[in-house]
């Protein structure tokens, strides 16, 4: 049986490990490696990190930090930040990268997840969708560079789009849950899980394990991310590292 | 010695990592030279089909690899892309296969999977093997593997399947002829099941 996964997302900034909200107020958190260290004993089903700084200030991938990244990591691991060509695609999936994730080159370059998809296969091609609601309806739309920047675009049809273009995973990213820790956003997630076939990963809003498992009781397999659980312990925030057991998980499933 | 094709394709520092852990001496081979003392081999594969067996033609070792697999019976093993190279061909491209097995790879049939997300098969998917005394020795019931594709293996020959797992329907994610053996999933990914596999080829 196929199980849904849970995924730990690791935010980069500066060389190190933060935790952000509502996209901002970056708290230090740690030491990446060190995280994944951890991660690994804890045989985590797979690790997402984005560095936040790359595509805001238009500076290339840290290779280097992404190929001890990649080194340490016992898991799959996916990377995000500042790609926008197939040779950075290329080159990331040759460090030993799993999947690799774009945003806002998906939005000004839709044909490069068509050539990336082409050069490193679907499967490792992750398209994640930043969303904000606004406006008197709190319509959801599609924004960009650390929810910087307006698309016009409703978040659904965008994610048809990617998916047609070949994206192989779609990463729905809730900003205004962003470090709130009270819950995933069902009705978002409803209408873009109805507009594609390809695997759903949903972060934005996780506070609790009963959280990632009203999740998967409503969608069965989807991809359960969350970065404040994973980091965050207590009411206080104090910063703990942590993943559910494998006993935990069954009581998920 | 375990020789783990480099041809730019696949993680194979993870590889490398986990024969580190275990004390189990490894090298890359690059070149054709490089494949002199290999006697366990690994190929491993991300991506397109097509691309993948144009970066094996562009390496310069498919001949050699040919030669040890079919003539001096080294051990070989295929991961994931790297398996279904070793099939006749496949309905991802349209580039010949290295042809080890009588098989080809398709894609999963759409309309059997349940789940509304269905394509690429991506997570944690049960194995279930028919023979646990070589590959997946200690490795019954309950073992898990990491899995990331959208094509699947197909031998023609139902004696070829070593393992099994369901998605949609059962299909062969792991496959053994001889000294040939290929796995869909990703054992270098797959925490400690994974690495129990990788020791159990080092061990054949």
């Amino acid at each position: 049986m196929l199980r849904p996964r849970i995924i730990p997302i690791l935010l980069i900034h500066k060389g190190g490990l933060v935790k952000t909200f509502k996209f901002g107020a970056p708290k230090y958190v740690g030491d990446p490696l060190n995280a994944v260290r951890i991660f690994n004993e804890k045989e985590v089903d797979e690790l997402m990190v984005v560095d936040i700084d790359a595509s805001r200030h238009s500076i290339e991938p840290n290779y280097k930090l992404i190929a001890n990244l990649a080194l340490e990591c016992r898991m799959p691991l996916s990377y995000g930040g500042g790609v926008k060509t197939v040779e950075q695609f290329d080159r990331i999936i040759s460090l030993g990268v799993e999947k690799v994730a774009v945003s806002s080159a998906a939005l000004d370059d839709p044909i490069l997840i068509s050539r990336a998809a082409a050069r490193v296969g679907s499967q490792s091609v992750v398209a994640v969708i930043d969303v904000k609601r606004s406006g008197l309806f709190r319509k959801p739309e599609v924004v960009t560079l650390n929810a910087t920047k307006r698309s016009g675009l409703e978040p659904s049809a965008f994610a048809a789009k990617l998916q047609e273009l070949g994206a192989g995973e779609i990463v729905l990213n809730n900003v205004d849950r962003d470090g709130e820790m009270k819950g995933y956003d069902f009705d978002l997630i409803d209408s873009v899980r109805n507009a594609i076939s390809t695997p759903l990963t949903v972060l934005g809003g996780a506070g609790s394990l009963d959280d990632i498992r009203s999740l998967v009781c409503r969608y069965g397999i989807i991809g359960a991310a969350a970065g404040s659980l994973f980091v965050f312990k207590g009411k206080y925030r104090a910063v703990l590292i942590n993943y559910p057991s494998l006993e935990e998980k069954l009581g998920i499933y | 010695m375990i020789t783990i094709v480099d041809y730019g394709l696949g993680n194979i520092q993870a590889f490398a990592n986990i024969y580190k852990r275990l004390g189990v001496p490894f090298r890359f081979a690059k070149t054709s030279d490089d494949l002199v003392d290999a006697s366990h081999i690994i190929l491993p594969g991300v991506g397109a089909f097509d691309w993948a067996m144009e970066q094996l033609d562009l390496s310069g070792m498919r001949t050699t690899l040919d030669r040890l697999v079919r003539e001096e019976n080294k051990h070989v093993l295929g991961i994931c892309v790297g398996m279904q190279m070793m099939a006749l061909r496949s309905d991802e491209g349209s580039s010949a296969g290295l042809g080890w097995f009588d098989a080809k790879v398709k894609r999963f049939d759409e309309s059997r999977i349940q789940s509304r997300t269905h394509l690429p098969h991506m997570g944690w998917n049960d194995v279930h093997p028919t023979d646990t005394t070589d590959l997946f020795h200690e490795l019954g019931e309950g073992a898990r593997f990491y899995f990331l594709h959208s094509y699947y293996f197909e031998p023609n020959d139902p004696a070829d399947v070593l393992a099994q797992t369901i998605y949609g329907d059962r299909f062969a994610c792991a496959v053994r002829r001889g000294n040939v053996y290929g796995v869909q999933c990703h054992p270098e990914k797959s925490h400690s099941w994974g690495v129990q596999l990788l020791k159990n080829f080092a061990g054949l």
